[in-house]
């Protein structure tokens, strides 16, 4: 199917380091996919399979249905956004834009013409008689978004597209990112490391780590259902407890610090376990209870519409994020943590 | 991959079916073969019909790789074509070195014999070779990337028929038994390890040393020199006030556009024993007139003239590379100047102080102009060569055991360089613009750079006044009465019906420019290309392919010059006498120089430029052309220069290879010398040097001003 992008088994290894165990894959025609993942775990890798700028070790890779793996980058009909924008210095924005249709061979005008609506979908109208050093970063960026999409490319690539931007700027272009890939219904692969980033623009996310996939899924379904600490970790912030699940099943009946509690909640199998929970979760109460957990407050930080607090535990450190309070605590409180069981996960450690 | 493949098999069975297969009388060009068609210049289809069955051979990889295109598809298409092509061209290798020009190499096929391969030949080889490295890229290597496994299999083929195959050559001929006796081991290890390459005599005081010490000590001495004095140059430029600068650069860089005995022929006018200032001090002092120029100190001041520039050139970029931070650094650790040079810049100047000393250590022992010259008694291993080749008891076996000696030296010091480099790396150029100043140097060791350098940068200028002024005067030495006569004779030009080059230089001055003029594009071109295919592109065997394109680097020109003489004589290749030869022997001489200078300016190219351009549907040669090209600017020109350049000073390669047609400059010079007609070849020596500069400076206009809008921001922006 035009757009969509499948991964049989594919490995990667430079000399003898692996960069991509056997991984597969499916992204579906129209929806923008985010990679995502610490420094190092293969993202860029596996975006460069997908480009052709790499050859797999082994393993098939299809784009549209058809088998690409031994098909050189030029036939390929990708486009790649890259992180250092790579906009050919010697060019004018214009001709940048136009530089794929050109050696296409499409005809001079309408190259123009092709070339000037890119930049106008960008927002740069007017621009393309500047050289890329006459442009501002997130403008760069911009063309380099124009030369990407200007080929009406199956699939669009982007590496760390913000990442050369300050923060201010990120946020806008990536909803402008966003906004053009619905717009044109294109197929669109985004690398990032940042979450909140990846959280922001995916239909899809899948998370990486080591060189394989940790899991995937939309992005509520990685908040909400984390597969492990790792990605509860990484998706949002997370407190990790070690718990001890003494039975499983439709409820789940753990032990924390000396407490037995029932959580209805699925869980797997018995056995040690941590306890996920959101800061956001977390209610902190002045009056002790059977299930709330003691805690003394190390730190508090007052943000203007949340107060952070950290807190020393029996189960370590937990931080917690409330709503401003009239009467909020103070370093050296003594408060007792409630959660809802509803909101509480389990994952393997 | 089919169309790649169906191109080449139709230019590969045209070219069988209608261009000569062998070497055409007058030249591929002169079109004479459409006349004798029928005759010589039969195409391969109709020898093969007619007698030449042999010559069916190539044509089975050809109707191979048509099969397999007609049948097959895919991954074993591509199998195909990989064995048809090889196979193709293993047979046609093998009837060429089977079936020579004057007899077969195998008694079976006793009788047959055969011309040189020609344009027909060429084009088959050309069209076999592609097929097969379009089938490499149809399974997926080199990223299955046509243009990129063809480049790769265009240079392997270039540098394996050039390089490879000559050399080998002499390994065989070294093995060579006296009176044609066919090959053997049992005069090999006498012959080479003879008293008249290796004695140690002269050290000893009881005699001659042979020409692999004399060669050795040589170059220890002449290495030894160009570095300190390189470094003295290299630190006055980079950590002195000295007012000059730009002189002296300009006095650096004249050296290097000068044929290379040209410095020894003004050392003898000078220094000879009838020599100006000889006469000098004989008159004044009534010292004796001694011949001590013509020895081990002459050759030796002669080649510090000439290589104290390369020293130079390596020196002051490593010098200029030393983080200044680093001296800052220890200037505030409380360390004074001569400390932190001391302890701090000279030993991160360490590998490029190595690094000036093995080139000149390579360059001495390739040295063939200034020992030719001066040598006298004093026998070098690049002259024993030619004398072994052109003496009156020609002994090709000797020059193939010299050559030997000597390659095994060059290349010696070749590879410890290259492993003592591999190993340390104190590079402490980041690429971020590191502000701070270089440490200025301490006064005692300021002026003893400026002892060293000053003298002789003033001895250099005086020399180069000289050349001037001898080619202006009758007979320098006797008769100092200014006279045109010698640029008459060399370059007259008579006006009348027309005009007549009269000069006896004119010949051998256009043939070399012209030469030159090919051979620089296509040097910086092959270069280039090799850069670019180890900077870019990943295949295996890149390490190989690395060490055998940079071979070429330490094999002396007189030891390339032999080879080529003996592997080009005869059939299957038979170049010799040809204008070719001479084409590419300088290609392949000076390809090094443009692959290190490409990898340099690559290097700092980002790679995602030429990604980018890729995975917007260019082609590998399309974004070599659109985007590399154009910002290589300053690249290119370097290696246009020099590859011009050095075309037109060497001697020591092309001396084996002129012919009475194709004549060069430098031959012409010597011939000129050895008649003792030495105000012609000055004055011919002075024109070539500042048509040279000339030419640098033409090229810099050419290339120069198309530089980028924004030449100050290479990096992806
Ligand atoms: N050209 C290469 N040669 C060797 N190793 C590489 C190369 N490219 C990437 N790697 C290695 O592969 C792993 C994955 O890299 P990459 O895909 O760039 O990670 P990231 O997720 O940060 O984009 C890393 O360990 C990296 O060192
Ligand atoms: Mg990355």
């Amino acid at each position: 199917m035009k757009g969509s992008v499948r991964f049989e088994n594919v490995t990667k290894r430079f000399g003898d380091v692996v960069a991509l165990k056997p991984l597969s894959l499916d992204i579906t025609p129209g929806t923008l996919v985010t990679l995502l993942g610490p420094s190092g775990c293969g993202k860029t890798t596996t975006l460069r399979l997908i480009a052709g700028l790499e050859s797999a070790s082994e393993g098939r890779i299809l784009i549209g249905g058809q088998d690409v793996t031994h098909l050189s980058a030029t036939y390929r009909a990708v486009s790649m956004v890259f992180q250092s924008y790579a906009l050919f210095p010697h060019m004018s924005v214009l001709e940048n834009v136009g530089y794929g249709l050109r050696v296409k061979g499409m005809p001079k005008s309408e190259v123009k013409a092709r070339a000037e609506h890119g930049l106008e979908q960008v927002g740069l109208k007017g621009f393309g008689e500047r050289l890329p050093s006459e442009l501002s970063g997130g403008q760069q960026q911009r063309v380099a978004v124009a030369r990407a999409i200007v080929l009406e490319p199956e699939v669009l690539l982007l590496d760390e597209p913000l990442s050369n931007l300050d923060a201010k700027l990120r946020r806008h272009v990536r909803e402008e990112i966003r906004q053009i890939q619905q717009q044109l219904g294109l197929t669109a692969v985004y690398v990032t490391h940042d979450q909140e980033e990846a959280m922001a623009v995916s239909d899809r996310i899948i998370v990486m780590k080591n060189a394989e996939i940790a899991q995937e899924g939309t992005p509520q379904d990685l908040y909400d259902r984390p597969a492990s600490a790792f990605i509860a970790d990484f998706i949002g912030d997370a407190n990790l407890l070690d718990v001890e699940i003494c039975r499983s099943g439709q409820d789940t009946e753990i032990v924390l610090l000396d407490r037995k509690l029932t959580l209805p909640v699925q869980s797997a199998a018995t056995g040690a376990a941590q306890m996920v929970l959101r800061p956001h979760d977390i209610r902190l109460e002045r009056s002790p209870a059977p299930d709330r957990l003691p805690a003394k407050i190390v730190y508090a930080a007052w943000l203007g519409n949340t107060v952070q607090y950290t807190l020393a535990t029996e189960a370590g450190s937990i931080f917690v994020i409330a709503p401003p309070q009239a009467d909020p605590f103070c370093t050296g409180d003594t408060v007792y943590l409630a959660f809802d069981p509803q909101k509480v996960r389990l994952v393997t450690s | 991959m089919q169309r790649t493949a169906k191109l080449w098999l139709l230019i590969g069975l045209a070219a069988y079916a209608v261009l000569p297969w062998y070497m055409v009388p007058g030249g591929f060009w002169s079109f004479g073969w459409l006349q004798a068609w029928s005759a010589d210049a039969r195409p391969a289809l109709v020898w093969a019909l007619g007698g030449h069955a042999w010559l069916l051979a190539p044509v089975i990889g050809l109707l191979g790789a048509a099969l397999a295109l007609a049948t097959t598809r895919g991954l074993a298409l591509a199998r195909a074509l990989v064995v048809s092509g090889a196979l193709g061209l293993l047979l046609m290798a093998g009837q060429g070195l089977a079936i020579l020009g004057n007899r077969a190499r195998f008694e079976a096929l006793d009788g047959l014999t055969q011309p040189g391969m020609g344009a027909g030949a060429l084009l088959v080889a050309a069209a076999l070779l592609f097929i097969l490295t379009t089938g490499i890229s149809g399974l997926g290597r080199g990223r299955g990337d046509v243009f990129i496994t063809g480049m790769v299999g265009a240079i392997v083929a270039l540098v394996g028929v050039f390089v490879f195959y000559p050399m080998s050559f002499i390994l065989i001929r070294a093995f060579e038994l006296r009176g044609g006796a066919g090959l053997g081991v049992s005069e090999f290890l006498p012959r080479f390890l003879a008293p008249d390459i290796w004695s140690i005599a002269c050290l000893l005081g009881t005699g001659y040393c042979g020409a692999a010490m004399n060669s050795l000590l040589l170059g220890l001495a002449t290495a030894t020199g160009t570095t300190i004095m390189g470094l003295a140059f290299a630190l006055i430029f980079t950590r002195t006030a000295f007012p000059a600068k730009r002189f002296l650069r300009v006095l650096t860089i004249l050296p290097i556009i000068t044929p290379p005995f040209v410095i020894g022929l003004v050392l003898i006018l000078l220094f000879g024993r009838s020599g100006t200032i000889t006469e000098f001090f004989s008159d004044a002092f009534g010292w004796e007139k001694t011949r001590w120029l013509y020895g081990f100190w002459g050759v030796w001041l002669a080649q510090m003239l000439s290589f104290t520039p390369i020293a130079f050139l390596v020196l002051i970029g490593v010098v200029e590379g030393v983080n200044p931070s680093v001296e800052e650094a220890s200037q505030t650790l409380d360390a004074n100047r001569w400390q932190t040079f001391r302890f701090v810049s000279l030993p991160l100047m360490r590998p490029g102080l190595a690094n000036a000393f093995l080139l000149g250590f390579i360059e001495s022992l390739a040295d063939f102009g200034n020992p030719l010259v001066l040598g006298g008694n004093f026998n070098v291993l690049s002259t024993e060569i030619y004398f072994a080749i052109v003496g009156t008891v020609a002994d090709p076996a000797k020059a193939a055991i010299l050559s030997l000696t000597l390659l095994s030296m060059t290349l010696g010091a070749f590879l410890a360089q290259r492993t003592w480099l591999g190993k340390k790396n104190y590079a402490t150029v980041t690429g971020k613009g590191d502000s701070g100043q270089h440490a200025g140097l301490n006064p005692a060791l300021r002026w003893a750079c400026y002892a060293l350098a000053l003298p002789w940068a003033l001895f250099t200028m005086v020399l180069y006044a000289l050349i001037m002024f001898g080619s202006f005067v009758k007979l320098w030495g006797y008769d100092h009465t200014l006279t045109l006569e010698h640029y008459r004779r060399a370059f007259g030009i008579v006006v009348r019906n027309g005009v007549h080059l009269t000069g006896s230089a004119w010949d051998s001055f256009l043939t070399t420019l012209t030469i030159a003029a090919i051979a620089a594009p296509l040097t910086a071109a092959v270069g280039l290309a090799t850069a670019y295919l180890l900077v870019r592109q990943k295949f295996a065997g890149k390490d190989a392919f690395e060490f055998s394109t940079m071979l070429s680097f330490a094999i002396p020109g007189t030891v390339i010059g032999v080879a080529y003489v003996m592997a080009f004589n005869f059939p299957p290749i038979e170049l010799t006498g040809t204008g070719l030869i001479l084409i590419i022997v300088f290609i392949f001489r000076n390809m090094p120089v443009g692959v290190r200078g490409g990898i340099a300016a690559m290097s700092q190219l980002d790679r995602s430029l030429d990604e980018a351009s890729v995975t917007l549907g260019a082609s590998s040669a399309t974004t070599l052309r659109r985007v590399i090209l154009p910002l290589m600017g300053p690249a290119i020109l370097a290696a246009l220069t020099y590859s011009f350049v050095r075309a037109i000073t060497s001697v020591s390669a092309v001396i084996f290879l002129v012919s009475a047609r194709y004549n060069m400059a430098t031959s012409f010079i010597v011939g000129r010398v050895e008649n003792g007609e030495f105000g012609i070849a000055i004055a011919y020596a002075a024109v070539l040097i500042v048509t040279m500069l000339l030419a640098i400076l033409a090229l810099q206009l050419l290339i120069g001003r198309r530089k980028l809008r924004r030449a100050d921001r290479l990096q992806a922006t």
